[in-house]
């Protein structure tokens, strides 16, 4: 017997595939590194301390070792810009929090000086006791970046007395981790007064000058190479202080030197995704309209920098309401620095939202995805801009006949099939569209070939294939044809490959560049280059939104969930992902951004958890097997797929993000999913099989 | 008995004889394949078994090189990713397929899941999409290209098996 | 990692003189736990002794339809031997769900036995924080912390509350196998269900029966038990430890239980035998769950929940998965024989 062979989705076969599949494509703990000393960080080991004493005696009498570097040693520092925390490590002896490098061994290979470190010995004066989520106190942030904490429109209490159905209830989400596989690796090289870093970083033009301001230097005097990065979905987006020392270590030693975090120093190093409490009110009235939306959330950031999920604003595109009020506070606590994770914001609003709305729903006595479509808005709830595009609807019904939704009973609990109970959820989601200058050049050569330039990394996204497409179709040649050079802060500058910004930007760059090319080609040159930038509208912040008009993407989420009815184990059996993203510009990596992203939903619904020790004031288990992420036999086949949408307000080439779209909205769904198999609500995140073992009877 | 804390290490690595002349007998099998023999495409994804990243053949058997002690491989056969082109550079049925179903994205995990896909084959367990879920499950893929994994997998066993029929008649 | 000495060795002899001459020595099969143990610096030794040369790797038929199994028989071998497929489907379960694919081609039945606790603390990448079981008096991170959704339910002490991970030590418990062991004081057969310690038996350093200078040679499992069956609970369909494990091996006579034994996983430090169940299970109908879980209040009144009760759920998750496991095991009874256990769950 063999499996069932699906043919694969029709489009651009990655032009980054044959490198990866040979194992020659270069992540940077692959580059060769001569004879560069290999560091390991000592790191703290309690939350917070006046100080740390390092005795390294020992560590430097081992074999091997060149050097053992404390905050005695270093160079001043400035830690500066698109930075992960607002303090750099190892410049005092404080500890702010556990996990912190406090010392640095560099040795001549990987096994003495790991063994080094462990001969470290650290002492703390002065430990102070652990702040944790449940004792500190709500936090307005000093300088909100997501918009005002504090946000509404009309009189939710007057909505509230207008309802017939009102729910209130408090969801909570877990600390996760985004756990790339590839650690975050630095290689870094000094020339005289010249930097060469080769670093794991979703932006080479931020890392090149943050680098740049921490040693007083011009931008053109550090090079930052990274071509393939190994997965970050977040952690590798600002820069930690691990690369900022890393350089200053290998400036200090005379050496180049390189350091890899362990799996253990990932938990700490390069941020995580705050637990968050949030409360949802909702009142709809006797024909189902939501006559008022009240959300306040608070998130746990670490002591020193001030970190707000912006769990509370995706309501105002997906729904109409007179009556909104939202509210985002942060709590300062023992714990190193969150950082956006895949998906910020919306992921973990939206677990609420949508939950809330489900019980809405059912409190009202209407189909779920009935409610959503008699909700619609027409205009920007909060501040009545219209819309890009709004292709919510469309998500809706063609997912829902796509899955099969009319064929759901009403009830929770109804169906059952041998020790299995069966549920049915669905969710609504939409991703505010962030957007942010990039540039790029193409070239055009006499015997017909293409060469794009730009400095952005490949992280996974297929961005190669997408530059080949679009320059491919500007100057009709095939893709094939065009080659991409990437991931090199000597080529042009480029925004973050974060945030769901990266075709956007990098592709509208190209085209504008390829654009330019053809005009000079039109003019009878046979060769011609052209270097072009694109960025967002004229007034736009600088997340590259606009107060004129509300651009998102949407979609809707349609889950299966099979409970075992005895021990209430969850799987996934099935999911439709419906999604209005812009112009896809290549079907068959964009299917895969959207899989992996339900895969992330998922494992936001049933596993992933980084449990915080409130005593020891640590991440619990830092290792993979005790933070547990999807593995293969997690996921169910996953249905996606995109509706019409072309949105040249977002960017000329009628695109808009998707990478952050699909974790959206699929751990309300699940959640959403279980209630309607077992009858039980869970409003915690992970759902666990506690959580459902008390509500379910034993038959 | 004689004991080392340095040994000359022999190893017949994708077909070559290789010999690691001083190998501390701390290091892993995978610490030797990229430090010593410049063979970067098993990856050290966590160093603790949890990832699979690292997964290489050893005598013919899928293991974590991250938790074999390179001494106690002495002798051994052992086959990395690099090793499973062709001689004449065509890419490996399982190499095509993947890129065919987009089955990676970062590309990081993708060497251990090429060699636990073909060791999946191999052994006789992709006979089923659940059969190839469970026993694909000991490589994580955080960009979660698991579907597209298993797309390739059964493609590549089906190919197989219409090639074992083919001889047999 | 410390530096240390290595050398292999070809038969058990020498790996026994290798114990015997110089403390500090620690043997290496499949090195899937010792490896990491190294990393962490939860084990130091002097000297690796690699004995994965050993003969100890057949799965032999026994008189009785009995299996003996190699101590460095790799679980993959095992799993998929059809003797063990046939006759001890509990057995092939236990192993297929543990792990996956590549650590099973790797660990050895012997090395299984030996795992340690995957508490949280005992594993941490720090040895800073108290763990009795990693570095003797330093007290229990879990009891002080509160949070012990894993922990045990019992033979815990104020000392110690992991639990062990293994699920062929389960499967082996329930099968009423043995563990055969070497040392200087020559042959020994310790019972599976009594070879791992609990906490109020020895202090929590002593993980195991096994004494330092010994070595396991096999595991001898009695049988046939064609009508056995291993249920692991866990969040994640595959590659994760079992939150509760379940298994039970039964003799089926006119629909009824003639006998049943069931031990669980995730409860103890070690696999913990339902002994009073054994005799009230007796006559009952499989299919009649309520019978069952009935017939197991006698052993899960003494289950303890930590103070906080954060693992308390674990009393009821592990009474229904032994429901589930005494079910399934007598439905094997007129079906065809062997197992392929795919998917993940079952």
């Amino acid at each position: 017997m063999n499996a069932e062979v699906s043919p694969p989705v029709a489009g651009l076969r990655r032009p980054d595939g044959p490198a990866k599949l040979a194992g020659t494509a270069r992540y940077v703990a692959d580059v060769p590194a001569g004879d560069a000393l290999v560091a390991t960080m000592v790191c703290a080991t309690v939350p917070r301390a006046d100080r740390a004493v390092v005795d390294a005696s020992a560590a430097r009498r081992a074999p091997g070792v060149a050097a053992v570097l404390t905050a005695d040693d270093l160079p001043p520092l400035r830690y500066e810009g698109a930075v992960g925390q607002s303090v750099l490590p190892m410049t005092d002896h404080v500890v702010r929090y556990e996990g912190q490098p406090v010392a640095l061994v560099l040795a001549d290979t990987g096994e003495r000086s790991r063994h080094a470190a462990d001969l470290v010995r650290v002492t703390y004066e002065g430990v102070r006791p652990v702040l944790a989520f449940a004792d500190a106190e709500d936090t307005v942030e000093s300088r909100p970046m997501m918009g005002p904490a504090d946000h509404g429109t009309g009189d939710v209490a007057r909505g509230l007395a207008e309802a017939r159905t009102v729910v209130g209830a408090t969801y909570t989400t877990s600390d996760r981790h985004h756990s790339p596989i590839e650690p975050s690796a630095t290689l870094a090289r000094w020339d005289g007064d010249r930097l060469t870093v080769h670093d794991t970083v979703q932006s080479v033009s931020a890392t090149r000058a943050v680098l740049a301001t921490a040693f007083g230097l011009e931008a053109e005097q550090v090079r930052v190479v990274c071509p393939f990065v190994g997965g970050g979905f977040g952690c590798k987006g600002y820069i930690w202080p691990h690369q900022v020392l890393t350089a200053a270590a290998a400036r200090t030693a005379g050496r180049a030197v390189r350091l890899a975090l362990t799996r253990a120093q990932m938990f700490t190093s390069c941020g995580h995704q705050p637990q968050t409490r949030q409360t949802v009110t909702l009142g709809a009235d006797a024909e189902g309209r939501l006559t008022a939306l009240r959300h306040h959330s608070v998130n746990a950031t670490s002591r020193h920098h001030e970190y707000a999920e912006a769990t509370t604003d995706a309501c105002a595109s997906l729904y109409a309401g007179p009556h909104i009020e939202l509210r985002r506070r942060m709590r300062h606590t023992d714990r190193a620095t969150p950082t956006p994770m895949r998906s910020p914001h919306e992921g973990p609003g939206l677990f609420a939202l949508e939950s809330a709305v489900d019980e809405l729903a059912y409190a009202a006595g209407l189909d779920p995805l009935a409610f959503r479509l008699r909700n619609l808005p027409a205009r920007d709830a909060l501040t009545g801009a219209p819309f890009s595009t709004h292709e919510l609807r469309a998500c809706l019904e063609r997912g829902a006949e796509r899955f099969g939704w009319d064929r759901r009973a009403p009830e929770p609990r109804a169906t059952r099939e041998g020790d299995e109970l069966v549920g049915l959820g669905m969710a609504a989601l939409s991703l505010e569209t962030h957007r942010s200058p990039s540039s790029a050049r193409v070239r055009r050569t006499a015997d017909g070939r293409v060469r794009v330039e730009a400095g952005t990394e490949e992280i996974g996204t297929g961005q190669p294939g997408v530059l080949a497409t679009v320059a491919a179709e500007v100057l009709d040649v095939r893709p094939e044809d065009v080659e991409v050079v990437f991931g090199d802060s000597r080529l042009p500058v480029t925004s973050m490959t974060a945030g769901s910004s990266a075709t956007m930007g990098v592709g509208s760059a190209v085209l504008l560049a390829a654009r330019a090319v053809r005009e000079k080609l039109a003019g009878g040159a046979e060769e011609a280059e052209a270097e072009a930038s694109w960025g967002p509208q004229e007034g736009s912040d600088g997340l590259g939104r606009k107060d004129t008009m509300s651009v998102h993407a949407y979609g809707a989420v349609f889950v299966e969930v099979r409970v075992d009815a005895l021990l209430g184990r969850v799987r996934v059996a099935r999911c439709t992902g419906a999604y209005a993203a812009g112009r896809i510009i290549n079907p068959l990596a964009a299917r895969s951004q959207m899989t992996g992203g339900l895969t992330w939903g998922l494992g936001q619904a049933l596993l992933e958890r980084s449990r915080f020790d409130v005593e020891f004031g640590r991440f619990r288990s830092k290792n993979l097997a005790g933070y547990a992420v999807p593995v293969n036999a997690d996921v169910p086949e996953l249905d996606v797929f995109f509706v019409e949408d072309h949105d040249t307000y977002a960017s000329p080439l009628g695109a808009k993000g998707i990478g952050e779209l699909a974790p959206l909205g699929v751990s309300a769904a699940v959640a959403n999913a279980v209630f309607h198999a077992t009858g039980v609500r869970v409003r915690s995140l992970p759902i666990g099989i506690p959580d459902l073992l008390e509500g379910m009877p034993r038959d | 008995m004689s004991t080392h804390s340095e040994l000359p290490l022999l190893l017949t690595v994708n077909g070559e004889k290789r010999e690691v002349p001083d190998c501390d007998v701390r290091a892993t099998l995978l610490d030797v394949l990229r430090e010593r023999l410049g063979l970067t495409g098993a990856k050290k994804g966590c160093d603790r078994g949890e990832c699979g990243a690292c997964t290489v053949h050893l005598d013919g058997r899928a293991v974590l090189s991250c938790l074999t002690l390179a001494a106690s491989a002495r002798g051994s056969e052992v086959t990395t990713v690099e090793g499973l082109a062709a001689s004449d550079g065509t890419p490996h049925p399982m190499q095509e397929a993947f890129h065919t179903h987009d089955a990676f994205q970062c590309g990081f995990c993708t060497p251990g899941q090429l060699m636990s896909a073909i060791a999946c084959v191999r052994e006789g367990h992709a006979g089923s999409e659940a059969e190839i879920r469970e026993w694909m499950s000991g490589n994580l893929c955080r960009c979660a290209a698991y579907p597209q994994i298993r797309a390739a997998v059964a493609e590549v066993a089906a190919v197989t098996a219409e090639g074992a029929e083919g001889e047999a008649r | 990692m410390k530096e240390f000495g290595y050398t292999s060795v070809a038969d058990t002899e020498a790996a026994l003189a290798a114990l015997r001459e110089q403390p500090g020595t620690r043997l290496l099969a499949g090195g899937t736990e010792m490896l990491n143990w190294l990393k962490e610096g939860i084990e130091r030794p002097e000297r690796l002794v690699d004995i994965t040369a050993l003969p100890l790797r057949d799965v032999e038929p026994l008189p009785g339809g009995g299996l003996r199994l190699g101590a460095l028989a790799r679980m993959s071998e095992v799993a998929a031997h059809p003797e063990v497929v046939r006759g001890h489907p509990a057995l092939a379960e236990s192993l297929l769900l543990a792990a996956s694919p590549q650590l099973r081609n790797m660990a050895t039945l012997g090395g299984n036995l030996q795992q340690r606790t995957r508490c949280p603390y005992f594993r941490a990448e720090t040895g800073d924080l108290p763990c009795n079981k990693r570095t003797p008096g330093s007290g229990c991170a879990a009891l002080s912390s509160g949070e012990t959704e894993e922990q045990a339910l019992f033979g815990w002490t104020g000392e110690c509350a992991a639990t062990h991970p293994s699920d062929l030590a389960v499967a082996l418990a329930a099968l009423d196998a043995d563990v055969l062991a070497e040392g200087p004081r020559g042959p020994r057969r310790i019972p599976a269900a009594a070879f791992h310690l609990t906490p109020e038996q020895a202090p929590p350093e002593r993980h195991s029966a096994l004494a330092s200078d010994e070595l396991i040679t096999a595991v001898e499992v009695p049988g046939p038990a064609p009508l056995s069956h291993y249920v692991k609970v866990r969040q994640r369909a595959s590659y994760e430890f079992a939150l509760v494990s379940a298994a039970a091996v039964v003799e089926v006579e006119d629909g009824t239980l003639a006998t049943a034994r069931i031990a669980l996983g995730g409860v103890a430090h070690r696999p913990w035998r339902l002994t009073a169940a054994e005799e009230a299970l007796r006559g009952a109908d499989p299919e009649d769950g309520d019978a069952v879980y009935a017939a197991l209040a006698q052993d899960f009144a003494a289950a303890r929940p930590l103070p906080g009760g954060s693992n308390a759920y674990k009393a009821e998750l592990a009474r229904r998965t032994a429901v589930r496991a005494v079910r399934d095991a007598a439905r094997r009874h007129g079906a065809a024989s062997g197992t392929t256990p795919e998917g993940s769950d079952q």
